[in-house]
């Protein structure tokens, strides 16, 4: 049979074979209006997964920029933060913008210095964190079996063993800390939550049929991994590494409020250790204390409104539901919703419905 | 042991008598699953002790209801799971599951997978899907023969013009062409044998003809051998030399197509067989089932 096309009564019974009805005995000819050219996409290649442009992003760049810019460039317009020449405890004025220390230090330059140590510290222990997620993460999941286990084993007592307490005692070890070996030691006690949402994640990608398409074709297990499984987890991991960013610095400030961060270099939290120990809040020295809690804050919000953006690439519903219920709630004003105008509260409330 | 009624003998017979070479042949496969639920362990057979032959130029349709196995087998042969016992010759010699041995099987035998919207990467482009096996196969070629030859094979899977395909994605073609690319992707190598599983039951009705159609075609061309799995009996019978009936691991009944059709003996084949709609019995469920009322 496979050697001959075939005929029109043929070509009904394959198609009766299936369900009978008026709309399935169409022609073989529907086929071409199937291949109807898609619309001409404006967001291909590495555009596709880029967050859509918004208000959120927008905000989360602008401060995230602001900050490294400030980091990045400070150091270079502010006098040496470890210059005690300055007359102590001065307020704001034009001479010190953000005023000085106790021990005479200009805040402005102890500040832009404290953000590039704080940054530092943040992006390399992401990194290291991002690093071992991915091997304990995708390598279990897509090993499955022994080396599964193994790996999980170790995910599982990381996740168990609380980070801080943890991360002191190790601290408490080096009597001096260079911010290289702070960064390292919140690296590696902060990955295993991530390692947890990635295993689950390619064991599910894993499966897919593209993942044994690969496999048949050829495909070796590293490049099966890195090419056909990795580019689908882009997403998860960008929002992972930022999370480990924040996660890092919000660390570090709390290790060094405690006295146990670096002894070598100034950063938010050595900032605020010093403020809580010259008694900036008795003495009413808001300037001291203030503008390193509140970067950090910053910080943390514009990393967290980026993180927002790349959520909805994963999980498109958070983007689509919103944007249903605003749409609603200005139809609803103007009149035009299916409530109409008499009945403003029910349609509030089925927009807050779809959106929640 | 499957209950053997129609042994394929003659239809195998033909084949070698053209002067065909090549067979991809199944020999005692057996494969069981240890499904395990706390501290008990049970045994799943999901393939039990099955044997055919496909030969080149040829089709088999592999039919059965869901979870009878079909999948498993064309698994076991794509080489994507191990067998329990038993294993798969290629021209008669033991096939290898490692290493150049592996390679050297997968460039004869490849699979067209079920679902072409899971078996494509939403994130790659069409021309890597048909690259990456051309490079994995033939490592001598230059850049320029590689992307001459995934035009080719779009126009061959009659993706045309190629151009237009070659930098979209997968999310941007419909059904039945993702399906034609996955083709085009099994062609890629040079396979002498292709597993096709179920490669229509995710198409609109209106466009299973067609994506079976080039199948048969390209088979004509390359004379290639299919193994067609299946659950329905009428492609099956329009589109295969041999039937086998496939019912909860084993093989009731197999034999030419025409003969398992208009006259089947196992009580499985014919429960499928009435199974199917038949434009004869036009309302037939419908009064039934006001019968019932």
């Amino acid at each position: 049979m496979s050697e001959t096309e075939l005929t029109e009564r043929e070509l009904h019974d394959v198609q009766v074979a299936e369900v009978i009805t008026p709309l399935t005995v169409a022609s073989a000819a529907v086929e071409g209006a199937g291949q109807r050219m898609p619309r001409q996409s404006s967001r291909r290649g590495i555009r596709a997964l880029m967050p859509r442009w918004s208000g959120k992003l927008a905000i989360g760049l602008g401060l995230l920029t602001a900050i490294v810019a400030f980091g990045v460039a400070g150091p270079w317009f502010t006098q040496d933060p470890r210059d005690s020449d300055n007359p102590s405890l001065q307020p704001p004025s034009p001479e010190h913008l953000l005023g000085t220390t106790k021990l005479g230090y200009d805040v402005l330059a102890q500040l832009a210095q404290g953000t590039q140590g704080s940054l530092m510290v943040g992006v390399i222990a992401g990194l290291i964190a991002l690093g071992l997620s991915i091997v304990f993460g995708i390598l279990a999941g897509y090993l499955g079996g022994w080396g599964d286990e193994t790996l999980s084993l170790v995910t599982n007592i990381m996740l168990v063993i609380p980070g801080l307490p943890l991360v002191m005692v190790i601290a408490t070890y080096f009597p001096a800390r260079s911010w290289l070996l702070v960064a390292f030691v919140l690296g590696i006690t902060s990955w295993a939550g991530s390692a947890v949402v990635l295993r689950a994640q390619t064991r599910s990608l894993r499966s897919r049929d593209y993942v044994s398409a690969a496999r048949v074709a050829g495909e070796r297990a590293p490049r099966v991994i890195l090419v056909e499984v990795l580019p689908n987890l882009l997403p998860l991991l960008a929002a992972q590494f930022l999370f480990a960013i924040i996660f890092a610095i919000l660390g570090e400030a709390g290790l060094s409020y405690l006295g146990l961060g670096a002894t070598d270099s100034i950063t938010w939290g050595t900032i605020l250790n010093d403020a809580q120990t010259g008694q900036a809040l008795g003495t009413g020295a808001w300037w001291w204390f203030v503008p390193p809690g509140l970067l950090i804050a910053l910080l943390g919000c514009g990393l967290a409104l980026i993180n927002f953006s790349i959520d909805e690439i994963i999980n498109p519903k958070l983007r689509i539901a919103p944007e249903n219920a605003r749409r609603q709630r200005k139809a609803a004003k103007a009149g035009r919703g299916i409530a109409g105008p008499g009945l403003p509260t029910a349609t509030t409330t089925t927009a807050e419905g779809i959106s929640a | 042991m499957s209950a053997t009624i129609m042994p394929s003998a003659d239809a195998t017979g033909e084949a070698r008598a053209q002067g065909q070479g090549g067979s991809l042949e199944a020999r005692n496969l057996v494969k069981d699953f240890r499904l395990r639920s706390g501290l008990k362990v049970s045994m799943l057979h999901a393939v039990k002790d099955i044997s055919f032959t496909v030969e080149a130029g040829r089709t088999i349709a592999l039919v059965g209801e869901s979870g009878s196995g079909k999948s498993t087998i064309a698994r076991m042969l794509a080489k994507l799971e191990a067998p329990s016992s038993g294993g798969v010759f290629i021209d008669g010699a033991p096939s290898g599951s490692r290493g150049r041995a592996l390679e050297r099987y997968r460039s004869e035998v490849q699979m067209v997978f079920q679902d072409p919207f899971a078996s494509l990467n939403p994130f790659h482009s069409i021309s890597h899907h048909l690259e990456r096996p051309i490079r994995l196969h033939h490592p001598g070629l230059g850049r320029a023969e590689v992307a001459s030859r995934v035009e080719e094979l779009l126009e061959r899977v009659q993706l045309e013009p190629a151009t237009r395909y070659l930098e979209r994605r997968p999310h941007e073609l419909s059904g039945g062409q993702r399906q034609r690319v996955a083709i085009a992707r099994a062609l890629a190598p040079g396979a002498r044998f292709i597993i096709a599983d179920e490669p229509v039951s995710m198409l609109d009705v209106s466009i299973r003809l067609g994506v079976l159609n080039l199948l048969a075609e390209l088979q004509r061309e390359a004379q290639l051998g299919v193994l067609y799995i299946t659950h329905d009996l009428a492609t099956a019978r329009h589109f295969s030399d041999e039937i086998l009936v496939m019912y909860r691991g084993d093989i009731v009944e197999r034999g030419p197509a025409d003969e398992v059709i208009l006259n089947p003996q196992h009580e499985y084949t014919m429960r499928l067989l009435e199974a199917a709609a038949d434009p004869e019995r036009h309302g037939a469920l419908r009064d039934e089932v006001r019968r019932a009322e």
